[in-house]
């Protein structure tokens, strides 16, 4: 393992840079994708196949959008724009069916407001699937070719958006590759970044630690009252959450209940202080350490956090697990020496030496960080060039 | 000494097999800065618990320093810890 990179106890200031791309707004985006946005499910093969068409464009496949109501409506809406406004996407299209409740040319005008391209058609007026592909190709290619003309430039390590995620835990998460990527998450906030902790059901029995560290009682109250709301779902169900969280592969893994492995996963998120809890794809304002409620599922959890402006993704893994995301480099750590080797093409970062007693956590932090700077630079993940772009907004209502 | 199980805080009772354990095998470990060592009672897979002090039926079991369940059944010293004699406290419909 390369220690070297920054030298043990460094402190990080604000000169530290990256080769990033500087927005409009001021923000800093570390990709500099096209991305078309389907308003609903409707629209979501069409979008797919004008992604197909035009090279450095990507879609999503949304699969609602559409006879949503209240909460679970605006949660859907916010994460659309959310992932348009999102500084890794360069320029967006945004592709309605026309009859959905969301509407293309709101979530088009949203997204705008960051100062980016933004373009919209709807597959009614266009006159149905092979027109709509053939104009949405027509307005998606020059704006796609505009982009690839971009340089990356030397961009402050604070105006890195980093979330921390896990999935496929094991007996490893908690010991060695969620504090270590904690030790790489406080590395960001000294430099001046901002950091997401996400996965509410993973904070039941541990969530008064959390707590704690909340900077002020109404944050302390916020995050409490997230864990108590996700708790009672489950108890609503009359089901042990047991076999699902933890699920059968954590059990295997050696995990024996939800508080063992809550107590793991919030290690991932270091020590700083909490300043705020957002909602699913809400954005953090200011910098530092922030709370964002979102299920336990990895790829809900990943696309909102992506949707509250993360730019980064650091995803641990005892099992191992192959999940990326449309827009952001997802970086893979493990800690288990056999999925290290068993899924080599998958993991990016081994540091099973710290269960090997080999390295210590504040090493391992140092080089995850170093390795969250080069993909952020723009070399991609194992999950990136092995074309893993999962994607699900959390749906927290039935749909009609 | 190569220890082959972790004990997180030193009010835990239990520790974590970071290897394969058999049973019989007397495993090392450190409970803050103190060697200990506890023969096992049975085979303890890599990632798995056992216990390092007796633990009495409805009793926490403690990892990390904190409450991660109750022991269903008493658990003795040396002994796997895991969903068959140890109840989650949490997202516990099927009680509700």
């Amino acid at each position: 393992m390369n220690t070297d990179l920054i030298p043990d106890g460094a402190a990080l200031g604000a000169e530290e840079t990256f080769s990033g791309y500087r927005r409009e707004n001021g923000q800093t985006g570390v990709r500099n994708h096209l991305a078309v946005i389907p308003t609903s499910v409707c629209a979501a093969v069409v979008a797919a196949r004008i992604a197909d068409l035009v090279e450095g464009a990507v879609a999503i496949p949304n699969q609602h959008g559409c006879c949503q109501v209240g909460a679970d409506f605006q949660q859907t809406k916010r994460t659309l724009i959310g992932l348009g406004q999102n500084p890794n996407v360069g320029a967006a299209l945004v592709v309605g069916l026309g009859c959905e409740n969301i509407d293309a040319a709101e979530i088009a005008a949203a997204i705008a407001r960051t100062g980016k391209k933004t373009d919209h058609l709807l597959i009614q007026d266009c006159g149905g699937t092979l027109s709509a592909t053939a104009e949405g190709a027509r307005r998606a290619a020059p704006l796609a070719r505009e982009l690839s003309a971009m340089r990356r430039t030397p961009c402050p390590v604070a105006g890195l958006v980093l979330g921390v995620e896990c999935g496929g835990s094991d007996f490893t998460s908690g010991l060695a590759s969620n504090p270590a990527t904690g030790a790489a998450s406080d590395l960001l906030i000294q430099a001046g970044g901002v950091s997401i902790l996400s996965e509410t059901t993973e904070f039941i029995g541990a969530e008064h630690i959390l707590a704690d560290r909340a900077e002020t009682p109404a944050v302390a109250q916020k995050l409490l009252a997230i864990v108590r709301a996700c708790e009672q779902r489950s108890l609503a169900q009359h089901v042990d959450l047991r076999g699902s969280q933890p699920t059968p592969g954590n059990i295997a893994g050696g995990l024996t209940s939800i508080e063992e492995k809550s107590l793991g996963c919030i290690h991932k998120a270091g020590t700083a202080p909490i300043r705020d809890v957002l909602a699913y794809a809400e954005a953090p304002v200011g910098k530092g350490l922030f709370i964002m409620d979102s299920p336990g599922q990895d790829v809900d959890s990943v696309t909102g956090m992506l949707a509250g402006g993360a730019t980064v993704i650091l995803f641990t893994t005892g099992r191992g697990t192959p999940t990326g995301s449309p827009f952001a480099p997802v970086l893979k750590i493990s800690a288990n020496a056999d999925t290290c080797v068993k899924m080599k093409y998958n993991i990016d970062i081994d540091v099973s030496e710290i269960i090997r007693g080999e390295a210590s956590i504040a090493a391992s932090g140092r080089l995850i960080f170093t390795e969250m700077l080069r993909a952020a630079s723009g070399r991609l993940t194992k999950a990136e060039s092995l074309g893993h772009r999962e994607f699900g907004i959390y749906k927290i209502g039935p749909t009609f | 000494m190569n220890h082959l199980a972790v004990v997180i805080q030193a009010a835990d009772n239990v520790a974590t097999a970071v290897a394969d354990l058999s049973a019989g095998a007397a495993v090392s470990f450190f409970v803050g800065q103190d060697a200990r060592d506890c023969e096992l009672q049975e085979d303890i897979p890599i990632g798995h618990k056992f216990a390092i002090l007796d633990i009495p039926a409805g009793e926490a079991v403690i990892k990390y320093g904190e409450a991660i369940g109750t022991a269903a059944a008493a658990i003795p010293r040396g002994a796997r810890v895991h969903i068959h004699n140890m109840e989650s406290r949490r997202g516990r419909g099927d009680q509700s």
